[in-house]
């Protein structure tokens, strides 16, 4: 799969990337620090490709993708999307540039309008990028709200009318509106219920499937990004640690963060709960402010060295379609050998697939 | 009982209703459980379903009104906490039953230093001098592995990072050594691992000091790796309960078996399709004369429309001892249910 997704030119190509936010304090708001938000981040998606983007809470997930489609205005960095790079387009460029990227929001709640019915909701991006007339628009306020599966009799509803999931198809629609080619699916199902999550997965894959769509998926739920991602990078306080396909990843973690990180999801099998070795990390994350010196992740690594707490290590390819940031790797001859538990390898490369 | 032991919790026909403007909405309906000395009873189930409720309604948590315990017994070491007074229900709340609540910022008090939070209910509830309460409050912090104990006394809950502020919860409910412990959600609003520190703490606690824990969530993952008995609510009722391993090998409710194809997996075959449940929970808007779970059920009849269906006994032991299911429908047998749960 992955030799064959070499040869197309990738949709989006993220290069060194960085979002900082200012840090004013004292008397005369002087600028003594920043909140390494995003600290150099490189990637490519694929056209008709997802990816995934996971990490916890304040590894600065969220910042990629609102400052890939410059809900920020990036540091450093350059975000290309279709050709164009992003980051350093006019505004009036950039506005001309938004039909092609969307986003849907983690809380439906709060991004939708609460005094606009749901066609005005779906409708502004056609009122604002397209010049179609009032009956045109009706048909295709109609047309999307049958892709997402709503039923046309609520259009005059408003938001509050709806519950979670049918919110969430309201935020899908929206997106749709222009005919995206690159959407940003931010925590999309993170405050859906269980059996309320997988309506919304399924229908982004079947979206996807008919409209040729590019994601990054950005989650922090380690099983639905398997389930959805071709490829996944896993951040760590601003940076990517591993990049790998995701079936790779899965089966076999190169990165030790992303390792104890898949070995802290819980399965829901209680004969495995009781057979796995977890990797239980000490401590807390450090502050994006005030992040070590040398390696992000040095402060809890199981296996940190005395080079990891002098020397930030890059992102490199350790094996094709590989990429991580570990200094375990920097010597390509012991990556093959390095210590993953051997009885977790084993059980998952059996049933690993795609 | 058929087991001999005595349950230190046992919770009979629990009924909450409340009041609104709207009508009245039956939130718990007929909920029974018993809870064994030292055992982890994980209870599932989805937003709305009444687990939360269920167990403030134990302790008489909730406002009254809207809220009204309409019927139901709730005996702690045979003493049922709904006849009790004030008073002596206020040296159980926190005394013999300690509490973990989802969000350990909400339910901590800003202004007051953590020191003072844990020595209250020491001081209160045990009589202890503020000496001896400090002097426990900084073993207790040890225990739930806040290092620099001593020093931690005297800091406000937003010094400490979410996970930590939890350990402090915990420390709190554990501070006059309850014969049970509820936990509401406790690592929900936790980072995965975070969430793994905190499961790791209360496993290993639970090995030290044996007391009996309630622990809601509603994530399946969870409840694989620390239950030793699973309760799965919808719709304000127990539609299942099974020792762990038997729910995960062998549900019988149509939704309980539908839940599980919801959740993609971390390890093995990945799914072409994930399984969806259809609709919405119920509104729960009047007291229940059918299943609650009949408008998403893919194995709904007549009967279903007609009559709630009571608990029964799935592998011939006493309902609540063994495995027990709400459901009409009757699964079919394991050769089936093999391709079912793969």
């Amino acid at each position: 799969m992955l030799d064959a997704s070499r040869q197309p030119e990738p949709l989006v190509r993220v290069e060194g990337l960085k979002m900082h936010f200012p840090i004013y304090t004292g008397l005369f708001r002087s600028h003594t620090g920043d909140v390494k938000a995003v600290d150099g981040v490189s990637f490519d998606i694929l056209p008709g490709e997802t990816l995934g983007l996971v990490g916890e809470s304040g590894c600065g997930k969220s910042t990629v993708g609102r400052a890939l489609l410059r809900l920020y205005e990036p540091t450093a960095g350059r975000v290309i999307i279709d050709g164009e790079d992003v980051a350093h387009l006019s505004a009036e460029k950039l506005r001309q540039k938004r039909p092609t990227m969307q986003m849907v929001f983690q809380d439906p709640q709060a991004s939708l309008n609460p005094r606009m019915t749901l066609a005005g909701i779906i409708g502004e991006p056609l009122d604002e990028h397209t010049s179609m007339s009032r009956a045109e628009k009706t048909q295709r306020i109609y047309e999307l709200m049958d892709q997402v599966g709503l039923n046309r009799r609520f259009a005059n509803r408003y938001p509050h009318e709806f519950s979670g999931g049918q919110r969430q198809r309201i935020g899908i629609a929206r997106a749709l509106a222009l005919n995206p080619k690159f959407i940003v699916c931010d925590e999309p199902i993170a405050a859906l219920d269980v059996s309320i999550q997988a309506q919304v997965v399924n229908l982004l894959e079947d979206l996807q499937e008919r409209l040729g769509l590019t994601y990054l998926f950005i989650s922090h739920d380690l099983s639905m990004v398997r389930h959805l991602a071709d490829r996944v990078a896993v951040m760590y306080l601003g940076r990517i640690a591993e990049l790998s396909p995701s079936k790779d990843l899965y089966s076999r973690p190169l990165h030790p963060y992303a390792e104890a990180l898949l070995s802290a999801v819980n399965e829901p099998d209680p004969e495995l709960a009781a057979r796995r070795n977890r990797i239980i990390l000490k401590g807390d994350v450090p502050s994006p402010a005030n992040p070590p010196q040398g390696c992000n992740f040095c402060t809890r690594c199981p296996r940190v060295f005395d080079l990891c707490r002098q020397v930030k290590p890059d992102l490199q390819e350790v094996e094709p379609g590989r990429f991580v940031a570990c200094h375990l790797f920097s010597d390509k001859t012991t990556a093959g050998t390095t210590g993953v538990p051997e009885a977790r390898i084993e059980h998952n490369q059996q049933g690993a697939s795609k | 009982m058929p087991n001999g032991a005595k349950p230190v919790l046992q919770v009979r026909g629990l009924k909450t209703v409340f009041r609104t403007r709207t009508g009245e909405v039956h939130a718990v309906n007929n909920v029974s459980f018993h809870l064994q000395r030292g055992e982890l009873l994980g209870v599932v189930g989805e937003s709305g379903s009444g687990k939360s409720v269920t167990m403030m309604s134990l302790l008489r948590l909730l406002p009254a009104p809207p809220a009204e315990i309409r019927a139901g017994e709730v005996l702690l070491n045979g003493r049922d906490l709904l006849q009790m007074g004030a008073d002596e229900l206020r040296d159980v709340r926190g005394g013999k039953v300690g509490f973990v609540f989802q969000d350990p910022m909400t339910s901590l008090n800003p202004v007051f230093t953590v020191g003072m939070q844990i020595t209250e209910a020491l001081r209160k509830h045990m009589g202890l001098s503020k000496a001896a309460a400090e002097t426990r409050a900084v073993e207790l912090l040890q225990l739930v592995g806040i290092p620099d104990a001593r020093k931690r006394l005297k800091a406000f809950p937003h010094q400490f990072s979410g996970g930590m502020r939890q350990r402090v919860m915990i420390a709190i409910a554990l501070a006059c050594d309850p014969d049970v412990l509820i936990a509401d959600e406790p690592t929900t609003a936790l980072d995965v691992t975070i969430q793994a520190q905190i499961l790791e703490l209360v496993k290993e606690l639970r090995a030290k000091l044996g007391m009996a824990i309630i622990w809601i969530t509603h994530d399946l993952g969870v409840i694989a790796g620390i239950a030793d008995r699973v309760m799965v609510m919808y719709g304000g009722q127990v539609v299942e309960q099974a020792p762990v391993r038997e729910l995960f090998a062998n549900p019988q409710h149509p939704y309980t078996r539908a839940l599980l194809k919801t959740i993609p997996k971390i390890s093995g075959e990945r799914e072409a399709r994930l399984k969806v449940i259809e609709g919405q929970p119920p509104m729960l808007s009047a007291a229940p004369s059918a299943c609650p779970f009949r408008e998403r059920c893919e194995y709904r009849h007549d009967r279903c429309n007609a009559e709630n269906p009571l608990r029964r006994a799935v592998d011939g032991r006493e309902v609540g001892q063994g495995h027990d299911v709400a459901c009409h429908w009757q699964a079919p047998a394991p050769a089936a249910r093999e391709t079912a749960h793969a």
